[in-house]
């Protein structure tokens, strides 16, 4: 169930090719939690963000400490603008969800991914 | 035409500079160029011995490279300055690279004094200055058992602390003065230190002169001067520090006789175009060797170059003593004596406290101090000291705190003059703080870092910045509470009696009608262990992501991915069949398996799909969940009691299942743990347990509030001679009364410490049942204990919750290939993470 299809879509900023891989199935990531997807050889942690509606994935790599445990981190919003982020289980270091960067004031930040759900599939872009 | 600027150093100093630099010359009519001799840019020395507590040279980092390149500064990392051409006004470097400048700024920093001791070369023997030499150390250390440090100053005591921590049998501190710190502290205090840090296992010898290192290319022995041998396989020589100068002399500028780069109070050298700052510059005829006047320095010269006057007046050098466990602080003039001055001295040798300050003659003024063993007074003192404020008619008050009248002990911030400096590292004033919390409503620790600077130095002055937080919001007529986070204004306890009253049951209906936004990593596992002291029900049927990331696994997560499995082993008990069951778990999932402090067993290792399968034959063979990863009660540890042991007056192991048994899987603010003993020689520990028990000749003693851990609390005694049931029921009380009222991650001790009356008012509330709730309380127990269930036993016979268990979801019999392993000793461990 790997590679499904190839489509190319436009943004505003350039012309880029995204392919978009099944990931799992709605039911598979827990309701406003994650979970980790093996896609092309990456981990992925992907966040079933229930409370906003919206779906995020990530690298599932920690920088901090080089593990892998991001889509086991809890989930959550910080600020005025309400920046979706994650903490990771081991030194609870935030991440924004949207952008990857490190809310704890560190150098590092972590890659994030396109995330669509069709027909209770859920997709990542890479 | 832009000028140009170059920096030679990027220590802490020349760091500071470059910031302080860019923040003054808006016109941005300066180039800045830096040349830096070690391979990373400028970083926090002062903190350094951090890294060996998991600190990673970047956390210590000051500012990343990014952050040059963002303010157009060229940075020259390995690559020190070999040479300086003061006619044609260039520099060249190591590499070869040649800059013109316009000012010169030296900020070369010290490096550590190595006295010449035949032998200082061999392998083994190190100094304590940068990461590097860090790195060497701990990688020698691996192989050591026997360390000395040379020298008793600040820096030595910070190594020798160092060396205990890289975990040395021995640590041995030698120092030639008859006293430990001798620039800091005075006799007594000295004696008082040494004591303290013997009962740490540091061993101190003092008037003692190294003469010799000996060994065949690696250190074996140090050679005194009065005959005496001391074998030892590692060596750290912090005997003080010699100040880089010399570029500066290769230039031909003037040095002092020991050293450093003379400057005026200007900081210019006898060149005017080159300046020298921080542990370099010999200013007033000394070498400050200290963060706060380095950054002053830096300052001062700033402020000259962009078209400023500024002068750098002589600093003060009072220190407080970080990291090692003991308070030890001097400030101000801590030698001057009668007939100079008047002296009040405290002593406690039972508790290892020794205070000194100094007076005016006329009774007037604080001159300055020692404090060790306790410095809680140390910014006040200090500030007091600067101030040349007015003294109380009782100054011992000053420095012993307030003793009775509870009120008395914060009002100290709100005297102080607004010109008072609270930071020195950043020379951050008592008004600038203040400005900032009542005109930008800047009401967080976090907060005032960000916008001042404060507390972002050496850190010491931190618990003042949060008293004047406090004090001004009060002062403002705003009530200061402990809210919970930035998504809920309510203190847990109005959260918990909230949750009650509503009936809510889940995370989510909580933040809709209580909270905001989309909750956190701190409010959601205060939440969810909420909600579990109230409801007991399945933490992972309802509310499964918004606990910590061990509860939502029921597992501890390890340094490699994986988990651990610690079964229920109540009292420390258990038959050779179930011993048995144990070790073929063990060894059919390849755990590692060790004996825990707590008197059972753990297995680790475990991959996350792996652990229902091992919980299926451990709940199959009568284990339980033991809740190593909850914040619930842990074990109740045992003696063997009055079964077997000819002292024991009562059946501790009995009593402590029944104990044990009756509290598993009681979530609560935070983890709680329990002993019994059989007689009041206290083999079990039981004074050192949330809730202890021992027994006595007619039944039981009952201790509340001590634990471990961080920071070491005895617990006090509740009652006395008490009845099993009776014993039970002052439990229920107090666990209850604690779930209740504690903060988040607060164990019971300093819950006790912050409540008003302390052990007097538990009292009242537990036995006399001062509140009237004690028959809700336990009632309320009682439905916990009735409702509790084995939260594995429920997982292993649930398939949709077994599902959650695995490390990818579209591959869920794949392990996690990144947990890797290291074989050990005959069994594994997890890779060292990087
Ligand atoms: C396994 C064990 C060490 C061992 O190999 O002996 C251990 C291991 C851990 N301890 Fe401990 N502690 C262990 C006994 C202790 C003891 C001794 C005791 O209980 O008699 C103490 C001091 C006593 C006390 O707590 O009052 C102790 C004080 C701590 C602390 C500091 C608590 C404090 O209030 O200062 C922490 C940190 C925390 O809880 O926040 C901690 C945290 C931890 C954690 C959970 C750290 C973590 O988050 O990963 C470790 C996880 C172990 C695991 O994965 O299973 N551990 N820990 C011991 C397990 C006992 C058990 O059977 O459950
Ligand atoms: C373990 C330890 C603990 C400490 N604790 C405290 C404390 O608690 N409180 C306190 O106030 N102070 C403390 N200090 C002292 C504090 O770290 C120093 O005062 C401070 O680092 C001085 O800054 P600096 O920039 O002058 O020197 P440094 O930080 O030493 O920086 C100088 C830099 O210049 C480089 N350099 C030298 N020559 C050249 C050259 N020719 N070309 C290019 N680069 C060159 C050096 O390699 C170095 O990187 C501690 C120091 C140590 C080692
Ligand atoms: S087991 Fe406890 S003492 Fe040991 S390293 Fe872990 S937390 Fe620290
Ligand atoms: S490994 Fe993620 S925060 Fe440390």
């Amino acid at each position: 169930m790997e590679v499904n299809h190839s489509i190319t879509i436009t943004t505003m900023i350039a012309e880029q090719t995204i392919t978009w891989h099944v990931a799992c199935s709605v039911e598979d990531i827990p309701e406003n939690g994650g979970a980790c997807a093996l896609i092309e050889n990456e981990q992925i942690a992907i966040y079933n963000f229930t409370r906003r509606g919206e779906w995020y994935a990530t690298q599932n790599l920690c920088p901090h400490r080089q593990q892998m445990a991001l889509s086991r981190g809890m989930i959550g919003s910080t600020g005025a603008d309400n920046e979706p982020k994650v903490a990771c289980p081991f030194h609870k270091k935030t991440f924004s969800l949207k952008s990857g960067e490190c809310l704890t004031g560190d150098e590092y930040s972590i890659k994030t991914y396109p995330v669509k759900v069709e027909n209770g599939q859920v997709f990542v872009g890479v | 035409m832009k000028k140009k600027i170059v920096v030679v150093g990027n220590g802490m100093v020349g760091y500071k500079f470059c910031e302080k630099l860019i923040s003054k010359d808006v016109s941005k009519s300066f180039d800045l160029v830096v040349f830096g001799e070690e391979s990373r840019p400028a970083y926090d020395r002062v903190h350094l011995s951090e890294y060996f507590a998991g600190k990673t040279a970047e956390d210590l980092t000051m500012a990343p490279s990014s952050w040059y390149k963002e303010n157009g500064i060229t940075l020259y990392l390995s690559d020190p300055v070999v040479d300086i051409n003061r006619e044609e006004k260039m520099v060249r470097s190591h590499h070869g690279i040649v800059e013109n400048y316009d000012y010169l700024v030296l900020a070369t920093g010290s490096a550590a004094f190595v006295p010449p001791i035949p032998g200082v070369e061999k392998d083994g023997v190190f100094v304590y200055r940068t990461i590097e030499d860090l790195d060497l150390m701990q990688s020698h250390a691996k192989k050591a058992k026997k360390g000395a440090v040379i020298g008793g100053g600040l820096l030595g005591l910070e190594a020798a602390k160092a060396l205990l921590d890289l975990g040395l049998e021995e640590t041995h501190v030698i120092e030639f003065a008859p006293r430990l710190m001798p620039r800091q502290i005075d006799e007594a205090g000295s004696k008082t230190l040494q004591s303290k840090l013997e009962g740490l296992g540091l061993q101190i010898h003092l008037s003692k002169n190294t003469q010799e290192i000996t060994g065949n290319g690696v250190i074996e022995s140090m050679k005194f001067a009065d005959g005496s041998v001391l074998e030892v396989d590692m060596l750290v020589i912090s005997a003080g520090i010699k100040p880089r100068d010399e570029v500066a002399k290769i230039a031909g500028l003037e040095v002092g006789t020991r050293g450093g780069i003379i400057v005026n109070d200007k900081l210019q050298t006898s060149d005017p175009n080159i300046f020298a700052i921080g542990e370099c510059a010999l200013a007033h005829q000394m070498i400050y060797g200290l963060v706060a006047p380095g950054y002053e320095m830096a300052e001062v010269v700033a402020t000259s170059i962009v078209g400023g006057e500024k002068e750098f007046k002589p600093f003060d050098m009072s220190t407080k003593l970080k990291l090692i466990g003991i308070d030890v602080a001097s400030f101000g003039d801590a030698f001057i004596q009668e007939p100079n001055a008047q002296t009040i001295v405290f002593e406690n040798t039972a508790k290892g406290i020794y205070k000194r300050i100094n007076i005016s003659n006329d009774g007037k003024y604080l001159l300055g101090g020692v404090l060790v063993g306790d410095a809680e007074q140390y910014n006040m003192l200090l500030q007091n000291t600067k101030n040349k404020t007015l003294l109380p008619a009782d100054p011992e008050d000053l420095m012993l705190g307030s003793r009775g009248g509870a009120e008395q002990a914060s009002s100290g911030v709100m005297a102080l003059p607004d010109e008072a400096l609270i930071c020195s590292c950043e020379a951050v004033t008592k008004g600038n703080i203040c400005h900032e919390i009542i005109e930008n409503k800047v009401t967080t620790l976090d907060g005032i870092k960000k916008c001042t600077k404060a507390g972002t130095g050496c850190g010491g002055c931190v618990p003042m910045v949060k008293d004047l937080i406090n004090e001004t919001m009060k002062s403002q007529g705003v009530f200061v509470r402990n809210i919970l986070c930035e998504h809920f204004d309510y203190t847990r306890q109005e959260l918990f009696d909230l949750v009650k009253i509503k009936g809510f049951k889940t995370y989510d209906d909580v933040l809709d009608n209580l909270g905001k936004g989309d909750g956190c990593e701190v409010c959601k596992p205060a939440v969810a262990s909420i909600i579990a002291s109230l409801w007991n029900e399945m933490i992972l049927e309802k509310n499964a992501t918004v606990q910590d990331s061990n509860d939502r696994f029921l597992a501890n997560i390890q340094k490699n991915g994986t988990y651990s499995v610690v079964p229920r082993i109540p009292g420390g008990e258990i038959t050779p069949e179930k011993l048995i069951v144990i070790g073929q778990v063990a060894l059919k999932y390849n755990l590692y398996t060790k004996i825990t402090g707590g008197q059972r067993i753990d297995l680790f290792g475990a991959h996350v799909s792996d652990l229902p399968d091992i919980w299926e034959e451990l709940v199959n063979a009568g284990f339980e969940s033991g809740h190593a990863y909850g914040k619930s009660l842990r074990t109740v540890k045992s003696c063997v009691g009055s079964t077997w042991c000819r002292f024991g007056v009562q059946d501790a192991v009995s009593f402590s299942i029944e104990v044990e048994e009756r509290y598993r899987g009681l979530r609560s603010p935070h983890k709680l743990k329990s002993a019994v003993s059989g007689c009041t020689r206290e083999c079990a520990e039981a004074q050192s347990k949330d809730f202890g028990i021992i027994a006595t000749e007619k039944g039981w003693n009952l201790y509340v509030c001590g634990n471990g851990g961080v920071k070491p609390r005895h617990a006090e005694l509740l009652a006395t001679d008490i009845d099993s049931a009776t014993c039970l029921k002052y439990i229920d009380r107090f666990l209850m009364f604690y779930i209740k009222t504690a903060e988040p991650l607060t164990r019971t001790a300093p819950w006790l410490d912050k409540m008003e009356g302390g052990i007097n008012y538990l009292k009242s509330v537990i036995i006399d049942d001062a509140l009237g709730m004690n028959a809700q309380f336990e009632q309320e127990m009682q439905f916990l204990v009735e409702t509790y269930k084995c939260e594995w036993k429920e997982v292993v016979t649930n398939p949709a919750l077994r599902k959650r268990f695995t490390h990818f979801v579209n591959a869920p019999k794949m392990k996690d290939p990144y947990a890797k392993f290291e074989p050990m000793r005959e069994q594994v461990k997890a890779a060292e993470w990087k």
